[in-house]
Parts: structure tokens; C-alpha cells; sequence
């Protein structure tokens, strides 16, 4: 089980290479901000790349080497149309979590999580959010830093520390990324 | 569930150690960033120390002034008392009606008592405009109340509380609530104090004597730059409806603080909070949520108000949960307030279907 995110995270450091270009800064910006602006998505681009946030929120598909991220969906999370039922309740032992062959579905002692919609869209992805929601999400672990936890496996204690400048970064970079209407399952309480 | 949540936080920050491996190439980070409990960092151990009390007692102190909100937070049945603190000489300026501006020094306490006093929390303004915030624990006794950890108590055992826990807040909570509107202070505002007090407001608490109120802290000189038609007209939800009129305070105080047009939430567009001076906040609550489409499918329920069904209507539903996953409000709160259930429910079976503005 712990094996798929080591190896996500290498593939998505390969990937790094090969992801397409950010979108150009809007038109009008002058000349000054507009490389400023360029260089604060690419900071976020190389964060969001070597951080593995595509190792769960980009749906996984069988390749010819395995199974790896389908850039085509990128970031927008647990896919719709993949209904994922009841998971099967686990032996006494050591093992708790299991996830989808999406590795966008994970079942553990929290219930069942799915992971976010990152891209711009409007309805279904972050593209009403603002910088201070992405902050405070990543900071309290609450989404937007007020409503309900943000379950695993969101490494939040982890990723909470990253500085301001990164979070502002990072949320530069997907605020660029091509949108994508996801709408992503509310998660489900675990089994009584 | 919120148990098996904290096994759950304990289990990613496991997982996020699989899954950060490349991270340790990264430039070292800024320590300033990284959150702390700076907030409490100078605030005294002892609750005895920090200003309440009279020093050597446990008698609160003759110079605070007792209030109470006509629209109070659900919370969980707890018996609430509150003071307010203004150094002498100061007072709060009122130019802006529902935003009112403390002066540094201002101290508020709450106590929650569930047939013993359980916590007492503070809220400060320090020198430098920012606020502090602290939650102080009694013990059982009743004799001592010390400064609680910035993170808080996931489940404090006390018999008399529902379930027989309890729950203090973080520092993060104390933020997510008073830091999503024009201003921390929730109790204590033109509305909440207004002398012409909702009877229909569910679990209201009397305004005891000695309780302060708008008139009253005008009176002593304790408010300042209030507009006369505040001062003489006292403020109030104008609705044709008593229901109507006890609904929009009671989503004012219990969910007004995050969902207002100022604040952090504001892009999604659900307005829950009043104002004493804008009669179209009225409005504003049922063009926010009536019909409207909601911005989750929790409990599959798309829109926020259906008129005429609660059962449809994801407000209600999510006020019906306490699901960590669901339940609004998202903290403070473990049981369901069947009085404002009830309320808001018979306030949506009220709402005539595709009539708009009739609150």
C-alpha cells in the first residue's frame, strides 16, 4: 500500500519535464510583472510537480509500463463518472487504508475521501477560490480554514508548513492549469 | 467519528512522510511562516492572573459589564455567561454601525458551564490592533482555571456535557469563527444589543439587571460616533414574520460570522448575517439561499433553500447533521439545537414557492 505514492511521486518528478507550459500571464500586465508573474507559476509548477500532489489528484490509468497519471485529467481529482462502491472491510492486522486503481478513492478508519478538483473551473474546481482559501485549507487543515477536515491521505501536517510565498506559488500555478468540470463525491462517514 | 478523525491525522502525517520524500531538497523555509501559538504566548497560566477576577478571588471584577446576546450561538445547551472589558477612559466607535472598532485593551469573557463552569475563553485587542485568543479550563473543583494548549482539547471528560465530553477549541478555531467577518467580536454589536429584543429567538437567555445594552453603553459614554437613528430607533430584523424575524438572527449569529458578504467565504455567494443599519440584508439572506444551487451534493440536495421543503433543502439538512463530513455549523458544536432546527425548518415551510422577498 505505501509502495503507490513512492512511486507517484518519482513518476511525477519525471513528468515535471513533460507537463505542458503554464498559461501566459493576462494580457495588459506590463512588462515588469508579467516575467514576475511567469516565475511565480513556474515556482509553483516545480512545487506542485516534486510535492506528489499528482500522485492522488490526477485519476491513475493502466500504461503500457503500468499504471500512471492520465495528464489529460490533470489535477481534477476523483473522476465523476467512477462510482466507487461499499469498500470491503479489512481483517484484524496491520493493514488499514486501501485506495482505487484511480488513486483517487481512499478508504481508511477516516471513511471514505476523495480527492479535490485542484483545477480553475468554476463550478467543480478552485476557480472561486481565493489565495487566503488555499492558504487557510493548507494551514489549519479545515477546508477554506472553517469548514469540515480535510481528510487523508492530504499530508496537511506535512504541507502546512510550507511558507507563504510557496502556498501563493503553488496556488499561481493552479490557478493556470487548464480547467476541468469534475465534480468530485462528497467523502462518506465510516461504517457504523 | 471526531475520534476516529484525530486517528486519522495521526495515520496521514504517517502517509504524508511516504509521499514527501522529495521535499527534503527544497530551500530551507522560513521559519516565519510556520504557524506557532505566538498568540498565546504571554497570556498568564492562571485565569486568576488574567484579569477576570478581582486579585486573591474568584468574584468577577466590578469594572466588566455583563451582556447578553438576543441572538446567542448554539452551544451544545452550554449555560453561558459573558463580560466586557474597555479600559478606562476608552470607549468602542460606532461610525461604522455593524463593524464596531475596540480599542486596544478591550478584553471579552465568556464562561460555558454544563452545571459546573467548564471553560472561560478571552478575547483581547492588544496594543498593536491585532487580537489574541485564549481558552482556560476549570477543573472540577471550581477553584482554578489554567490556559488550555494552542491545539486545543479533542475531548475533555465532563459529566453534565453531552456525551459526557467536551471539546476546546485550537487557535485555529478561535480564528476560523472571529476571524470571518468585519470584525472578532460577535456578541457584542449593535443588533446583538439591541435594547428591542427578539422574543422568538431560540434559546434566548434573559437580559438580566446590570446587563448592558446598546442604550446603556451610549449612555456611559462607552460608545462613541453612533448615528442618533441607532441610538433612537433600536435596532432590529424587519421581516413580516415573527418566524422570519427569530430565522435570519438566529442564521445571523450561528452561521453569519464565516458566510458574509466581507469575509473569507464571500465568493460562494451564501450571505447569512444581518445588519442593523442595511434593511437589505434581509434580502440578501433569501437571494443567497433560495432556489440558489449549493455549492456541494451533501446528502445529494443541491440547492440551499427549497421553499416549502426543508427535508430538500441542504441548510437544513446540513444544520440536522453532526457528521464531522457535514454538520454546520462545522465546530463548536457536537449535538443538533432542536429549537433552532425547528425554527428554520417551519421558516423554509413557510417560504412561498417562486414568490421572491417574502421572508
Amino acid at each position: 500500500m505505501t509502495r503507490a505514492p513512492l512511486l507517484g511521486t518519482s513518476l511525477a518528478v519525471l513528468l515535471a519535464f513533460s507537463l505542458p507550459p503554464p498559461a501566459h500571464a493576462a494580457a495588459g500586465e506590463s512588462a515588469a510583472t508579467k516575467p514576475a508573474a511567469n516565475a511565480k507559476i513556474e515556482r509553483g509548477r516545480y512545487l506542485v510537480t516534486t510535492s506528489g500532489c499528482n500522485d492522488c489528484h490526477t485519476p491513475w490509468v493502466p500504461g503500457p509500463k503500468g499504471p500512471e497519471p492520465d495528464m489529460s485529467r490533470m489535477l481534477s481529482g476523483h473522476p465523476q463518472t467512477e462510482v466507487i462502491p461499499t469498500p470491503p472491510q479489512l481483517p484484524p492486522g496491520p493493514w488499514m487504508v486501501l485506495a482505487s486503481g484511480t488513486n483517487t478513492a481512499w478508504a481508511g478508519p477516516w471513511g471514505v475521501s476523495f480527492t479535490a478538483n485542484l483545477t480553475p473551473d468554476k463550478e467543480t474546481g478552485l476557480g472561486k477560490w481565493t489565495l487566503r482559501n488555499f492558504v487557510d485549507t493548507i494551514r489549519t487543515g479545515r477546508r477554506k480554514g472553517r469548514g469540515r477536515e480535510v481528510l487523508p491521505p492530504m499530508p496537511i501536517p506535512m504541507y502546512k508548513h510550507f511558507t507563504d510565498a510557496d502556498l501563493e506559488a503553488i496556488f499561481a500555478y493552479l490557478q493556470s492549469i487548464p480547467a476541468v468540470k469534475n465534480r468530485v463525491p462528497e467523502p462518506r462517514p465510516p461504517a457504523s | 467519528m471526531a475520534v476516529n478523525t484525530r486517528v486519522a491525522l495521526a495515520l496521514v502525517a504517517l502517509l504524508g512522510t511516504a509521499t514527501l520524500v522529495s521535499l527534503g531538497s527544497l530551500p530551507v523555509r522560513s521559519e516565519q511562516s510556520v504557524p506557532s501559538a505566538a498568540h498565546g504566548a504571554d497570556l498568564p497560566e492562571r485565569l486568576s492572573d488574567a484579569g477576570l477576577f478581582v486579585p486573591g478571588t474568584l468574584r468577577v471584577r466590578l469594572d466588566l459589564l455583563p451582556f447578553s446576546p438576543q441572538y446567542p450561538l448554539w452551544s451544545d445547551g452550554a449555560t453561558k455567561r459573558r463580560w466586557l472589558y474597555l479600559p478606562p477612559g476608552t470607549a468602542i466607535d460606532a461610525s461604522q454601525p455593524d463593524a464596531w472598532a475596540f480599542p486596544p485593551g478591550t478584553r471579552l469573557w465568556k464562561e460555558f458551564s454544563h452545571r459546573r463552569a467548564v471553560e472561560t475563553r478571552l478575547i483581547e485587542r492588544l496594543a498593536d490592533g491585532s487580537w489574541r485568543y485564549a481558552a482556560y479550563v476549570w477543573n472540577e473543583e471550581g477553584s482554578a482555571a489554567l490556559l488550555a494548549p494552542a491545539d486545543g482539547i479533542a475531548s475533555l471528560p465532563v459529566e453534565g456535557a453531552p456525551g459526557g465530553r467536551y471539546v476546546i477549541p485550537s487557535q485555529d478555531d478561535c480564528l476560523a469563527c472571529h476571524e470571518g467577518g468585519p470584525v472578532p467580536v460577535l456578541g457584542v454589536s449593535a443588533l446583538q444589543l439591541s435594547p428591542d429584543r427578539d422574543p422568538g429567538a431560540p434559546n434566548a437567555e434573559p437580559r438580566l439587571p446590570g446587563h448592558v445594552d446598546l442604550r446603556d453603553l451610549a449612555a456611559r459614554g462607552l460608545l462613541r460616533n453612533a448615528s442618533a437613528a441607532l441610538l433612537e430607533f433600536a435596532p432590529r430584523i424587519e421581516t413580516p414574520s415573527p418566524t422570519a424575524r427569530a430565522a435570519l438572527g438566529y442564521l445571523h449569529a450561528n452561521c453569519g460570522h464565516c458566510h458574509n458578504e466581507g469575509g473569507p467565504l464571500a465568493e460562494t455567494g451564501l450571505l447569512l448575517s444581518q445588519a442593523s443599519a442595511d434593511a437589505a440584508a434581509v434580502n440578501r439572506v433569501l437571494h443567497s439561499t433560495v432556489g440558489q444551487p449549493s455549492e456541494t451534493r451533501a446528502f445529494d440536495l443541491d440547492q440551499r433553500v427549497v421553499p416549502g421543503r426543508p427535508e430538500a433543502s441542504q441548510l437544513a439538512a446540513r444544520m440536522r447533521s453532526r457528521s464531522p463530513l457535514t454538520q454546520m455549523p462545522p465546530l463548536g458544536t457536537q449535538i443538533v439545537d432542536p429549537e433552532g432546527l425547528a425554527l428554520i425548518e417551519q421558516w423554509v415551510r413557510q417560504l412561498a414557492p417562486h414568490k421572491e422577498n417574502s421572508p
